[in-house]
This record gives C-alpha cells, sequence and structure tokens, in this order.
C-alpha cells in the first residue's frame, strides 16, 4: 500500500507516493536526486546520511519517509550555495575542515543544528554534538575548529 | 634562498566548496539510463567446498537481469599475484565471499533473488593462525598456487600456504650476535583491521555490445584499474575507459583492482545495462579488503655503548583468503625491516601467510605501523636493558646520510634526517623534564618512537601530466592521481601557478579522471602522489613555457633565452614594447600581417622513478627506495591505575618533508593520520568467532575514533631538508603520520606504570591486567 505524503525540503513543498517501508535517505537521494546525502552504513551508525527534519539532526538512513510527511527537511544542498555560502560552510573551506568530503554535509547539518540551539557551544558541546557523524579522514580537529569559527562569525564577533 | 608566490602557502583546497555545498560527485551519486542494481550472495563459511549451486528459483524472480557464478567468471586478477577471482570458484576461502551476484533492476530485487540462491557446501578444515598455516599437514588455502602467475619480485611456495617469502640478508648475523654485550628477544602481534572508509566501496560498469567497456569506480589507481581489468579479462586496453570521480576515502583499501570485474561481468550478461554495486557497510568488512594481521619475532645484539650489532627478524602476515597485495607489503616491510636505523648485521624473513580470514590488502603505511610497533617497542626494551635513554640510543644508531640502510643503500646526502626528527619530538613531549607522575590519582607518561617510509612500488613506475593553456590565458592541468582527500590536486595547482608565476584562481585541475583522456599515472598510492605527479607537473609547466617562449620569440623578434613568462605574459623583461599576453597564443601566434604562427600550447611532462633496482632474491640487497620520508612521533599520556583506562594528552609529530607545499592540507594528514592510529591503538580488532565468522562487522562493535577519543593536543614540527630531486624539495607524507603511534602510545603507557604492552589493541582489559599482573609480582 502506497502512501502519499507530502513536506517541505530545501524550502520547496514536494509531493510524493512512497512505499510505507520506504527509507528517507532513499526518497531524497533517489527520487529527488539530492545527492549530498551520503550513504556510509545504511544502520544509524556513521552520521553520513543527516538531515534536519524540523530543525533536529536525524539519521535519514532509519528513518522512514512517511515519518517525514507534513514536515520540513533539511539538506546540504539547503543552507548554501558556492555563490552564497552558509558561514559553516564557509568555515569548513577555510580551515581545512575537508579532506574526502564523504562526512562533510552530515557533519556540517549537525553542526548547524548545534548552532542553531547553542550559538556560543565549548569544545566539548562541539564534539557531542557530532558524537554520531564518524570522519575518518581529518581527525576531527579543523571540524571542531570550522566550527568554533563559524559559531563566532554567526554571533557577530568576527569576520 | 628561493621567494615563493605559491608554494609553502595555506590555498584553500580546490575541492571544498564542492563538498561542502554537497554538488561534489562521487560514485554513488552517479545515475545512468537503465541502471542496474547488485547484490551479493556471500559465504557462510571460511572453508568450505561448493558442490551445487542452483540459481534457477532467481532468474525466474520479475526484475531480475543477470545472475552470475563463479564458473562463468574464469578469470585471475591480479597485480603482484593472480591468486583471485572475482567470484569463488569451486571452493570458498573465508566467509564473506562472494558465490553468486545478482543484477537486477532494483536493490529490493537482487536481494530477493539472492534468497532465493540455494548453495550446497561441504565444509573442509580451515587454518586462522598464521604460525599453524606454516606447519607441515595444514589445510591449505590454495592448492594451485604454482599456477598462478605473480610480479618477477615474489616468492611463493606451492604445497605451503606461503604467497611470498621476502628473504634479506646483511652482513653476518651470527657474528654480530657474537660481538653483542646483550642479546634480547620478542614478539609482537597486531590483529586485522579494516580501513573504514567512509564511502564503501562502488563501482558501475557497462560492457557494451559493439565490445566498448566503460567503468565508474571509487578506485584510487584508474590506470591500474584499466590495466587489471585488461588482462583479466583479456580485452584490449583502448576498448576500456575507465572514470573516476571524487573519492570518499581510500587509504590503500581502494588500490588496485576491486569489484570493477564484477559490474563488468554482469553488465555483459544483461546486456550491456549499466550495473551498479555499493558494498554494504558489513562487506565492507568482511567481503572487500582489509588490513593484514602481523607476529613479529625481534631479536636484537646490542654493545654496552649503545650501537646495535644485529638484528634477527621474522614477520608473518595474515594475508587471509588471498594475498594479491599482501605479497607486497611483505616484501616492503621486508626491505624496512630495522626501521630507521643502521644496522650491520641483519636476518629478516617476512612471509606472506595464506590463511582462511578475509584477505589483506594495503592500509595507510603498507605493513609499516604493523612493524613499526614491533621494532620501536623493541628499541626502548633494549634500551631498558643497557640501562641507555631510549632519546639517545635511537640517536646513538639513526641511519642519517651517508649511513647504510638494510638493503646496502647508502643514504643520499640530501635524505630526510630522522635524528632532527627524533630530537624535535623528544623537544616537544619534554623529554627528560622533570614533571609531577602523578596528577589526581592518574598516572603520567611519556613515550617515543621514530619512523621511516619509502613507496613500495615497481622500481620504473611513471607518472604523467597534461598542461593546457586556453584562450583567455587560463591554463588546464590533467593529472591522473586522484583526489580520495589527501589534497595533492590543490598542491599541484600550487606548484604550476609558482613554476608560471600566474595568478592560482586561473588554474584549473581537472576533477574527474578518465583513462581515454588523461595522462598516465601508475597508482595513487605509497605517498608518491605529490613526489611523482609534482615532478611530471614541473615538466609539464616548463614544457609549456618552452612552447609558448618559441613562437613568442618569433613574433617579437628577440632571442628565446630573452624570455620570461610571469602574469600571464611572455616578456624580455625591461622592454614593456617587447611583450605579449599568454592569451594571444593559446591556440597560435599572429603576425602583423596576420599569418599564423606556433599552434594550440599542450605542455607535456613525466617522470619515472629514478635509480631503484631490483632487490636480490637471495639477500634483498639493492635500492628499493625513490625517497625515505623520515619521522617521529611522541605520545604523553594519563594511565587510570584503577581501571587502566589511557588517555592520550598530547601527540607530537615530526617529519622531515623536504618543503612544505601548503601548511593546511598537511597538517590535515597528519591530525587524520594520529587519529586513525590511536584508533587501532585502542580499539580497532577483528574478532572472529572458532569458525572464522567476523563478529564485529559493523561500525557499533567495531569502533573508530570519535570526537570525543582525540587527544588533547597535537603538535607537528615540520623539518625541511630539501631533497633535490623532488618538487621544491618535498617528499611524501600521507602514511607517515599513522606509523608510529602505536610504539609510542606503548613506550608512554610503560612510562607511566611499568606495564609492558606486545599486542594491539592496547584495550583497557589488556592495560589493567598488566597493572595487576605486575601487582601480584612485587
Ligand atoms: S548511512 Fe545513515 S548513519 Fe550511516
Ligand atoms: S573528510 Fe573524509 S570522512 Fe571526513
Amino acid at each position: 500500500m502506497k502512501k502519499e505524503i507530502e513536506f517541505t525540503i530545501n524550502g520547496e513543498r514536494r509531493k510524493l507516493i512512497v512505499k510505507p517501508n520506504e527509507l528517507l535517505l532513499n526518497v531524497i537521494r533517489e527520487d529527488l536526486g539530492l545527492t549530498g546525502t551520503k550513504y556510509g552504513c545504511g544502520t544509524g551508525e556513521c552520521g553520513a546520511c543527516t538531515v534536519l527534519v524540523d530543525g533536529e539532526p536525524v539519521v535519514s538512513c532509519l528513518t522512514l519517509a512517511v515519518a517525514a510527511d507534513k514536515k520540513t527537511i533539511t539538506t546540504i544542498e539547503g543552507i548554501g550555495t558556492s555563490e552564497n555560502p552558509y558561514p559553516l560552510q564557509l568555515a569548513f573551506v577555510e580551515t581545512g575542515a575537508v579532506q574526502c568530503g564523504f562526512c562533510t554535509p552530515g557533519m556540517i547539518l549537525s553542526a548547524k543544528a548545534l548552532l542553531d540551539k547553542n550559538p556560543n557551544p565549548t569544545e566539548n558541546e562541539i564534539k557531542q554534538a557530532i558524537a554520531g557523524n564518524l570522519c575518518r579522514c581529518t581527525g576531527y580537529v579543523k571540524i571542531i575548529e570550522a566550527i568554533k569559527l563559524a559559531a563566532e562569525r554567526m554571533r557577530g564577533r568576527k569576520r | 634562498m628561493v621567494k615563493y608566490s605559491y608554494v609553502g602557502k595555506d590555498v584553500p583546497r580546490l575541492d571544498a566548496i564542492e563538498k561542502v555545498t554537497g554538488t561534489a560527485l562521487y560514485t554513488g551519486d552517479l545515475r545512468f539510463p537503465g541502471m542496474l542494481h547488485t547484490k551479493l550472495l556471500k559465504s557462510p563459511y571460511a572453508h568450505a567446498k561448493i558442490k551445487k549451486i542452483d540459481t534457477s528459483e532467481a532468474e525466474k524472480l520479475p526484475g531480475v537481469r543477470a545472475v552470475l557464478t563463479g564458473e562463468e567468471a574464469p578469470y585471475r586478477f591480479g597485480i603482484y599475484m593472480s591468486d583471485k577471482t572475482i567470484l569463488a570458484i569451486d571452493k570458498v576461502r573465508h566467509v564473506g565471499e562472494p558465490v553468486v551476484a545478482v543484477a537486477a533492476d532494483t536493490e529490493e530485487i537482487a536481494e530477493q533473488a539472492v534468497e532465493l540462491i540455494k548453495v550446497e557446501y561441504e565444509e573442509l578444515p580451515a587454518v586462522f593462525d598464521v604460525r599453524k598455516a606454516m606447519e607441515e599437514g595444514s589445510p591449505l588455502v590454495h592448492e594451485n598456487l604454482s599456477e598462478y602467475k605473480h610480479a618477477p619480485f615474489v616468492y611463493p611456495k606451492p604445497g605451503k600456504n606461503i604467497a611470498n617469502h621476502f628473504k634479506l640478508r646483511k652482513g653476518d648475523v651470527e657474528r654480530g650476535f657474537r660481538e653483542a654485550d646483550v642479546v634480547i628477544e620478542n614478539e609482537f602481534y597486531q590483529p586485522q583491521v579494516q580501513n573504514v572508509q567512509m564511502e564503501t566501496h562502488t563501482s558501475i560498469g557497462q560492457w557494451l555490445q559493439n565490445g566498448q567497456i566503460n567503468v565508474w569506480t571509487s578506485a584510487q589507481s584508474p590506470f591500474a584499474v584499466r590495466h587489471l581489468l585488461g588482462v583479466g579479462l583479456g580485452v584490449p586496453l583502448h576498448r576500456i575507459n575507465v572514470v573516476v570521480p571524487y573519492i570518499g576515502g581510500g587509504f590503500g583499501g581502494k588500490a588496485g583492482l576491486h569489484w570493477e570485474p564484477l559490474v563488468v561481468l554482469l553488465s555483459k550478461k544483461a546486456g550491456g545495462r549499466p550495473v551498479k554495486l555499493v558494498m554494504t557497510r558489513e562487506e565492507q568488512f568482511y567481503t572487500t579488503a582489509v588490513r593484514q594481521g602481523f607476529y613479529g619475532r625481534i631479536k636484537t645484539g646490542v654493545k654496552r655503548d649503545g650501537k646495535i650489532t644485529a638484528m634477527e627478524i621474522l614477520y608473518l602476515w595474515d594475508a587471509g583468503a588471498y594475498a594479491d597485495y599482501g605479497v607486497n607489503i611483505t616484501r616492503a616491510a621486508g626491505y624496512s625491516c630495522t626501521g630507521p636505523y643502521e644496522i650491520p648485521n641483519i636476518k629478516c624473513d617476512s612471509i606472506t601467510v595464506y590463511t582462511n580470514h578475509p584477505y589483506g590488502t594495503a592500509y595507510r603505511g603498507f605493513g609499516h605501523p604493523e612493524f613499526h610497533f614491533a621494532t620501536e617497542r623493541q628499541m626502548d626494551l633494549v634500551a631498558r636493558e643497557i640501562g641507555m635513554d631510549p632519546v639517545e640510543f635511537r640517536l646513538k644508531n639513526a641511519a642519517v646520510p651517508g649511513r647504510i640502510t638494510a638493503t646496502g643503500e647508502k643514504l643520499r646526502e640530501d635524505a630526510g634526517r630522522v635524528d632532527e626528527c627524533i630530537k624535535a619530538v623528544a623537544e616537544a613531549i619534554g623529554w627528560g623534564k622533570k614533571e609531577p607522575k602523578q596528577v589526581g590519582g592518574k598516572l603520567r607518561g611519556r613515550g617515543i618512537a621514530a619512523l621511516w617510509k619509502a613507496p613500495a612500488m615497481p622500481s620504473f613506475t611513471s607518472s604523467s601530466a597534461i598542461l593546457k593553456l586556453n584562450e583567455d590565458g587560463s591554463v588546464t592541468l590533467s593529472i591522473s592521481s586522484t583526489e580520495m582527500g589527501q589534497g595533492t590536486p590543490t598542491a599541484l595547482a600550487q606548484i604550476v601557478a609558482e613554476e608560471l608565476q600566474m595568478p592560482i584562481e586561473k588554474i584549473k585541475v581537472v576533477t574527474k579522471r578518465e583513462t581515454d583522456f588523461g595522462p598516465y599515472s601508475w597508482q595513487t598510492v605509497a605517498s608518491r602522489g605529490l613526489f611523482m605527479e609534482g615532478n611530471a607537473t614541473l615538466d609539464a609547466a616548463k614544457n609549456l613555457k618552452e612552447q609558448v617562449k618559441a613562437t613568442a620569440a618569433e613574433l617579437l623578434g628577440v632571442p628565446k633565452e630573452k624570455l620570461v613568462v610571469a602574469e600571464e605574459k611572455v616578456f624580455v623583461p625591461g622592454q614593456p614594447d617587447k611583450s605579449l599576453p599568454l592569451a594571444s597564443l593559446a591556440t597560435a601566434g599572429i603576425f602583423p600581417d596576420g599569418r599564423g604562427i606556433g599552434g594550440p600550447v599542450l605542455g607535456y611532462g613525466m617522470y619515472t622513478a629514478e635509480g631503484l633496482t631490483n632487490l636480490d632474491p637471495e639477500t634483498g640487497q639493492g635500492l628499493p627506495a625513490l625517497m625515505w620520508t623520515f619521522g617521529a612521533q611522541g605520545a604523553e599520556v594519563e594511565v587510570d591505575p584503577e581501571t587502566g583506562d589511557v588517555r592520550v594528552l598530547k601527540m607530537a609529530s615530526a617529519f622531515d618533508i623536504g618543503k612544505t607545499i601548503n601548511p593546511t592540507i598537511v597538517k590535515g594528514q597528519i591530525y587524520g593520520g594520529i587519529v586513525q592510529g590511536i584508533g587501532s591503538a585502542f580499539m580497532e580488532e577483528f574478532i572472529f568467532d572458532q569458525k572464522g565468522k567476523l563478529l564485529n562487522s559493523n561500525l557499533t562493535d567495531y569502533k573508530i575514533c570519535r570526537a570525543q577519543d582525540i587527544p588533547d593536543e597535537f603538535v607537528f614540527i615540520p623539518i625541511e631538508n630539501p631533497q633535490l630531486n623532488a618538487p621544491h624539495g618535498a617528499r611524501g607524507v600521507g602514511e607517515h603520520p599513522r606509523i608510529s603511534i602505536e610504539p609510542a602510545i606503548a613506550n608512554a603507557i610503560y612510562d607511566a606504570v611499568g606495564v609492558d604492552l606486545f599486542e594491539i589493541p592496547m584495550s583497557r582489559e589488556k592495560v589493567w591486567l598488566g597493572l595487576k599482573r605486575k601487582g601480584e609480582r612485587k
């Protein structure tokens, strides 16, 4: 039994017919073609598939698409572009927080959820916020630095 | 002193903006019309005969387009040892080995089809321990070893589970041990682990009915894929095009060839439709390749004054079921076996052993993290025995320029300086300073470990580069070393900007690698990219300048030698009227009367490894190293004597990288490598049941470092003694930060609590047991 769902994704309203067991990750990547959201494990252990649902970070590989009905979803494509990057995106570029880039979209979205709630996080709070996002390349050092820098800029202290 | 405009500067990575906006494409993001999806039926047994395969039900399922078994794919693939077929034939050799593959309209249908396949097995006795596997009468993993093709520098022992036996003999060990005042012998162990790239292996293959093969894949080395695929399938290379987009981490695990033949063969069976395979995370752990397990035994003879007189070394490598890469790791570890020291008398045997574990491959460091755990622990244990300071002991034996390595190579005058690295790290961790050992009930200690590594590759490998001058005066660089996170393309853009004295914004490095168009490169491995692609790129930039100058000389009526290329112009310095914009020469130069001269400017450059030789099959003597990157790493740890919990307070590292091209990218390599090493030091380990089934094939049970697990402080000291034949003097450092983490930490743990560890990972439990035993001895 397929089900019709409707949500707002990156500011756009979408209506879709999905199977009841369809995963949000597949809908985002396959049906909507938003491939910035990555598959890293499919079991909720790596965070590569992180998206924001009503502002909360969720692992889309463990979220049913039907659970996103009537919700607001943000993926990496929805927060900034190369012409007009979101401060976190720019900070990741400038500090060197990106290597292979596979963890990056999920990492940035987890960081965004943190900064939206807590504009002045401690280093420990940052580490906790990205605890579910694995990165095999960077050793996290520059990622933490990038989140701190973006937080400062977003608070308006530093340009 | 050279003045640099771009080299040595923090140029932001070229690929970063695409990656932070989610627009960077990886293989898994590609879509093609009619694309099919693959699922695998895998062996539940570590060693079993395949008696019967029944795929009839699966084939009937609507939406199934191809079902492939090993019998239909009787091709052997390999770069150094062609011991592997893409699906098991006749028998399975490890749990997780693919037996049947299904391509279907959706993953779901493919999965259902796999469940409908029936395979009958007859279990065979299996072998899991390298030392047992070497015993007479052990079950054989490969009965037909003698028939496999292999590289000439690999020495298999048919009739035994030995895929390669590398021998090194220097001087006379027996005499060396007689001369020694003290002889110390120890054993060390590292388990199998996995690279855990965040992107699992992903490939798309298409075998068109006209014979053309197209592959899109997450492979580190497009030309190696093309070559190995062509040789394995017997297809001419010009009929194969391999495309590599961005790669979500490689760390060696995506070098050589992996699942490309499988998707290509499935496509052929499905009438030429593109076929995609994305490894699940579970498959990434036990179906695709892993890092080999390691057992080492080292006997060291030393004089009371600290001079090492002899080393006898045995390294056994648990290659698992297949050893295509394992054989070369064994060799590389064999010729580097001593670590960065001059030892007059050496006997080393480094042996690749087949078992029924998942099969081994390259993982950042290529055997060096494994054996450096042994050699650098041994250095501390020997120093203690003769009552010498471990730093002083290392310095005394250090392989500095002019000294002789294990293979008889005299280190060049412009080789890196391990002694400077050791001293820098010692200072950074406060070596020799009296500091309180006990802080709030916890005990602190410091440890140090040195290292060296050269690229492990055939002696004649090469790279090339193409630099195209565009009509607006910008340039486009094509290289075939891939971008998997290491940042080499950005460093190469800096090298071009420097050589052409051109704004970096005007330089593009092609992001997609494609064998039909790109210049040849052997592989993106071994920390060789910056050195080899760097030299090829420099050569291409020089060639481009030559072409531009030749045309400009005619147009301006000046001798070529007077011309300089800079600021997007070619000109005679001090003569403003003798100047032409590069843009005006891109397609051809034009005389005032309209005649054309010259032609489209395409700089070509190449570099072939210089001065390397084969190693003697009996003694291992010869020249294996294009460059040695030397280094040292130091740890400061805090141990909780109640629980055995170890926290790394500080990791300091120094590497002689010759010249820093991009400081931020180098630091990224250093921090990332260290944290990978810390994962392996404390938590990463394959755990099997008695039947060889991996018990922790997911990221909950096999943990890698999270943000909370990193050291409190990182110190990196770049040492810059340039190597004259390197681009701007720069040596590779991609793997090195990951090499000596385990021994530095183990040595620090001893310093803190007096517990000697010989096995990785150094889990809380092992430290606690060590503390308990020590308590009992007292
Ligand atoms: S893919 Fe969803 S957490 Fe890994
Ligand atoms: S940058 Fe590669 S996994 Fe994070």
